[in-house]
């Protein structure tokens, strides 16, 4: 690791003020992500900004027909939420398959989001609920959020201070782990609000999370495993590497739908 | 069974220490005036190196030292070497490269150490290190062990990158053999490269005493012994007796902890030419590119059988894979601990091996848990595995009509097995693993989608590497006996010194168990001592599961000794005949008579020497003892594996595990099925999960545990385990070995099972859910429409 300025401010205003002063500036938040390649010196920011005691970024509250979790909440604190475990259930078991216990201790969703690792599992459950993100400067609907690999449509100096989630009935997250990270190899979100009906994958795209409009469209019809039988997606755009080929993503983003929705309809 | 003796579940006295956080491992230790070393590493797989500029690294905060590959042979710093000598069918000795602590003139591997900094601190290492400039010129890089004769020559002793081409067996019998077949099964095989990633990393610390003009290494070894040999006496470091070398408690080997790697040496010589304590500690991302990997074959395999399903002859063509440089013993792994256990546990006639080792720009390929006998076992048993199906025969039926029956039994392919029941450990395996009620489970799993598979692996190995003589004369370099010193104190407590290494194993228990058990002392007043050159007459240390069969063969001949001079001692305090006195449940007796002396009495008698003249006797009572086996030992067993197979995504899930093991004489039973865990964690890590891949660049894809998936413990199901025992008739408990069964077992089990499960052969190591999903869809592709 190499040297770096730490910083720690306990309002958002602060932070966000640090953030636009310094301009290679990262925001540390569980840190599970950006820790482990400043120790590798793969990354070396010259400045760090602790957002651990900024107030009021952590909590989960049910606000009218949408869950909204701080951006600074623990994975495990969303994995055992009673708000979630009886308004959507989908959501909390995210969070409940990323890493091992220590892992699910400290790092946190806005962490996570913001990062937009393209193996990582929350960006699946924003996407596929249709959440909100919202920042210390606006609300940003998941759909215009995740603009590519490791990219988000964040501002420099922008900070995300909690998500909000839309209740959706029916929803379920089925995750195919990759054998040596435990990350999402694939990872499938879908749900059903209304009309509003969402398959969203991680793990696949070369350029992060996606939705699979084929998919959602079938689901339009019956939401029903069977709706999506024979349907598959084209390896073309999706990763390939020693753990899994392009082609075998695909088979599994298909699987992995089937399944999802099968489990979705059980609740 | 006494509480605490041969046979009991002592629970580990070693463990106290552990699991409080007491260990003393290598880096643990800090030496007055210590300095940090970092390797500059070369990035590229193969290149020259036209120039190194230290300059700017030199000024750096804290740099004490900047040294590279020309400054160590300027100092005359010997090269690295292979102690096995093997030659090659035309007669010719093995291709040696010279192999430097520190590259000069050119790098062979990505992680080649090409210049060596030495800081005050750590953080001042790293940062010089990164200003060291080395000016390479790339050269094309050799990586595939299948197509290194053809590629760029790395080493100018090797043309065609070839070490030897090297066989074993009579070639025209076995032809004739097969010409007279009902049937060959023909298999290519590729046995997986693996990176053994003990838990401690490797350390060394080098310290140089101006004083006396001699060396301390303090490292993460398995035969500290052998190190200071090879340091000393290849390397030219500093004659033997001017070094010691202390392996403190080191967390695991699995073999890659027995050879003399190039960061000792270099710690070593950094320490005199600084005249300050050097210390290296590898991180986790060093380990994978620095340490020796395992495996890495390429075989093809072939099976002759009779009508009846004898099998007639075997043979095979492997090339592997031995990296940029020959690692320490890395000849012998895929010659003489691997052709010659060929035979499994089958009664064949005819055996032929031949076996190309070749260069190639990937970190040396050295022993990993079971070293060259997993290999053979999965050549072997997916042979007679595939061999059954083929000819529409129950595999376990053939193995049974294959099995050795009598014993001594010498195979084609040098060894003699001295004892055993392979149909017992076998027919004990099925009732466990419930056979009979197989074909309902898999109906059963069938009906939700999954397929289920039952493999079977019916391996032996050779363990207790030796005698001497025969290593010998097959190219060792070294003995394979071991030693043990049994120093018995006045008030009777006991320690034992030993030339083997505990790096996981539980030597300070079982060893103790031995001698309380011969003793009739509790198990609290001995001790163990070993890793240290200065305390440790001599040793070679521990690997190939050989510290009970040999180590404790020693501590029984040196306890032997001890019991004949305690008995003369008794004598003397009990005024009686020496071939009178009685020893048994620690105290002495004159037989027919009430008189007795306990053992902490002898012991005291023999210091205080009241009882005895020096003409009579000696004082003191400390025995020495080398031991040198007679034959190898044969673990052997059946273990069968039994999988669910997820046809959608080619997940394998291992649902049932069956092991019955004959390992002779178990000293602790505990600590052996502990043993047996291990091994099938690792042998089912190599079957499912890992595998080392280089790109054909040289660059090492899976260099962290981000891409390199190690077992969890969610991989497995609980793991039913059983004994049969027949005793290793060579040494004195009739003991075998258990360290690496479990290792050369699970691999074939796995793939069996899963190749029943989904109808076809063609599954490579490791078996991942892509790997089968693929070979399911394959499969599916061939198979006729009707079906």
């Amino acid at each position: 690791m190499y040297a770096f300025t730490y910083h720690r401010p306990t309002t958002v205003r602060q932070a966000a003020n640090l953030l636009a002063k310094h301009e290679d500036a990262k925001l540390l938040a569980g840190g599970h992500s950006l820790i482990p390649v400043m120790k590798l010196r793969l990354a070396s920011p010259p400045v760090l900004i602790d957002l651990s005691k900024v107030e009021g970024l952590s909590g989960i509250e049910l606000k009218g027909r949408s869950i909204v979790i701080g951006a600074m909440t623990r994975h495990n604190d969303v994995a055992r939420s009673k708000e979630l475990q009886e308004h959507l259930p989908a959501l909390a078991e995210v969070p409940a398959a990323i890493g091992d216990p220590h892992v699910r201790h400290v790092g946190t969703i806005g962490g996570s989001v913001a990062n937009n690792d393209p193996n990582a599992d929350y960006p699946a459950a924003c996407l596929g609920l249709g959440a909100t993100i919202v920042t210390s400067k606006r609300k940003i609907a998941a759909d215009d959020f995740f603009t590519g690999m490791f990219s988000t449509a964040l501002e420099p100096d922008e900070i995300i201070t909690k998500i909000s989630f839309p209740i959706a009935k029916k929803a379920a997250y089925q995750k195919f782990k990759h054998p040596a990270s435990g990350f999402a190899l694939v990872g499938v979100f879908v749900s059903k609000r209304a009309s509003d009906i969402r398959v969203a994958v991680t793990g696949a795209g070369a350029n992060g999370v996606f939705r699979v409009k084929a998919f959602e469209e079938a689901l339009a019809q019956r939401f029903t495993p069977k709706s999506l039988d024979g349907l598959s997606i084209k390896p073309d755009g999706l990763n390939s590497d020693i753990h899994a080929s392009a082609e075998y993503r695909a088979h599994l983003v298909g699987v992995l739908a089937r399944r999802a929705v099968a489990d979705a309809v059980k609740r | 069974m006494s509480a605490t003796g041969i046979g009991a579940a002592v629970r580990r006295k070693e463990d106290h220490r552990f699991i409080t956080g007491k260990g003393q491992y290598t880096d643990d230790i800090s030496r007055p005036g210590e300095t940090r070393a970092v390797f500059v590493r070369s990035p590229h797989a193969h290149a020259k190196i036209r120039k190194i500029d230290t300059s700017a690294a030199q000024k750096m905060p804290g740099v004490v030292a900047v040294l590279t590959g020309e400054q160590l042979a300027a100092d005359k710093i010997g090269h690295l070497i292979c102690g096995w000598m093997i030659h090659s069918k035309d007669g010719s000795p093995m291709k040696m490269a010279p192999h430097p602590a520190i590259a000069s003139g050119k790098a062979c591997y990505v992680g080649d150490p090409v210049a060596l900094v030495v800081a005050e601190t750590l953080t001042q290492a790293r940062d010089a290190a990164e200003k060291v400039a080395v000016d390479y010129e790339p050269l094309p890089a050799v990586v595939d062990p299948a197509k290194a004769k053809a590629g760029a020559q790395i080493h100018e002793v090797a043309p065609k990158n070839t070490i030897y081409e090297w066989h074993l067996g009579d070639v025209k019998a076995v032809e004739a053999a097969f010409r007279s077949a009902k049937h060959v099964t023909k298999l290519d095989i590729v046995n997986n490269r693996l990176v053994p990633n003990a838990m401690e990393p490797r350390v060394a610390i080098g310290e140089y005493d101006t004083g006396n003009d001699s060396f301390t290494l303090w490292n993460t070894s398995q035969n500290p012994h052998v190190a200071r040999l090879v340091i000393a006496a290849f390397i030219g470091m500093a004659p033997e007796h001017k070094l010691r070398v202390i392996a403190p408690d080191v967390g695991g080997g699995f073999g890659s902890k027995i050879f003399i790697y190039p960061e000792e040496v270099a710690c070593l010589w950094a320490s005199k030419r600084t005249g300050r304590p050097v210390k290296w500690t590898s991180d986790r991302s060093e380990a994978f590119l620095a340490d020796a990997h395992g495996r890495d074959h390429v075989t093809h395999a072939e099976m002759a059988f009779a009508s009846d399903g004898k099998i007639l002859a075997l043979r095979a063509k492997t090339i592997a894979n031995l990296g940029a440089y020959m690692s320490t013993f890395s000849s012998s792994v895929p010659t003489y601990l691997y052709a010659t256990l060929l035979s499994g546990q089958y009664d064949i006639a005819h055996i032929y091996c031949e076996v190309d080792a070749v260069y190639t720009n990937t970190v040396p390929v050295d022993a990993y848990r079971g070293a060259g006998r997993p290999e053979a076992t999965f050549v072997v048993e997916r042979l007679v595995e595939v061999g059954a199906r083929e000819q529409g025969m129950d595999p376990a039926e053939l193995r049974r009509k294959n099995f050795v029956r009598n014993f001594p039994h010498q195979t084609p392919v040098i060894m003699t097995y001295d004892a055993g029941d392979y149909n017992a450990s076998l027919k004990k395996a099925m009732e466990i693993a419930d056979v009979k009620g197989f074909a309902k489970r898999r109906r059963d799993a069938a009906r939700n989608g999954k397929l289920r598979g039952l493999g079977y692996s019916t391996y032996i190995e050779a363990c207790g590497i030796a005698p001497s003589q025969a290593v010998g004369s097959l190219g060792a370099g070294v003995g394979l006996w071991e030693s043990a010193e049994v120093r018995v104190n006045p008030t009777g407590s006991v320690e034992i010194l030993t030339g083997c290494h505990a790096h996981g194993q539980g030597h300070e228990t079982t060893f103790a168990q031995v001698v309380a058990d011969r003793l009739g002392i509790p198990i609290e007043n001995i001790s163990v001592v070993h890793g240290d050159t200065d305390k440790v007459q001599f040793g070679m240390g521990t690997y190939g599961s050989r510290s009970g069969a040999v180590g404790i063969s020693a501590i029984v001949k040196a306890l032997d000794k001890v019991e004949a001079k305690a008995k003369k001692v008794a004598a003397h305090m009990l005024e009686a005949s020496e071939s009178d006195i009685v020893f048994k449940d620690g105290k002495f007796t004159v037989a027919g008579t009430d008189k007795a002396a306990a053992w902490g009495d002898v012991a005291l008698n023999a210091y205080i020497a009241h009882k005895f003249s020096g003409q009579e006797l000696e004082p003191g009572l400390k025995e020495g003892a080398f031991y040198d086996p007679t034959n190898f030992t044969f673990p052997a067993g059946c273990h069968i594996c039994e999988v669910e197979i997820d046809q959608e995504t080619g997940e394998t899930r291992v649902v049932n595990w069956t092991a019955v093991d004959d390992f002779g004489t178990v000293i602790n039973p505990m600590i052996v099925e502990g043993q047996v865990h291990g091994g099938i964690a690792q042998g089912v890590g190599q079957a499912l999960l890992e595998g080392a891949v280089y790109d054909k660049e040289g660059q090492l894809v899976s260099g962290s545990f981000m891409d390199y998936a190690m077992p969890r413990a969610e991989n497995f199901p609980p793991f039913n385990i059983d004994t049969t025992v027949t005793k290793c008739p060579s040494n004195p408990l009739g003991l075998k070995g258990c360290g690496e069964a479990g290792a050369i077992a699970a691999p074939a089990a796995v793939i069996n099972a899963i190749t029943d499960a989904i109808g076809t052969e063609e599954v490579t190591m490791p078996a991942t859910a892509q790997t089968v999903w693929a070979a399911l869809q394959k499969a599916n592709r061939m198979r006729p429409a009707a079906e």
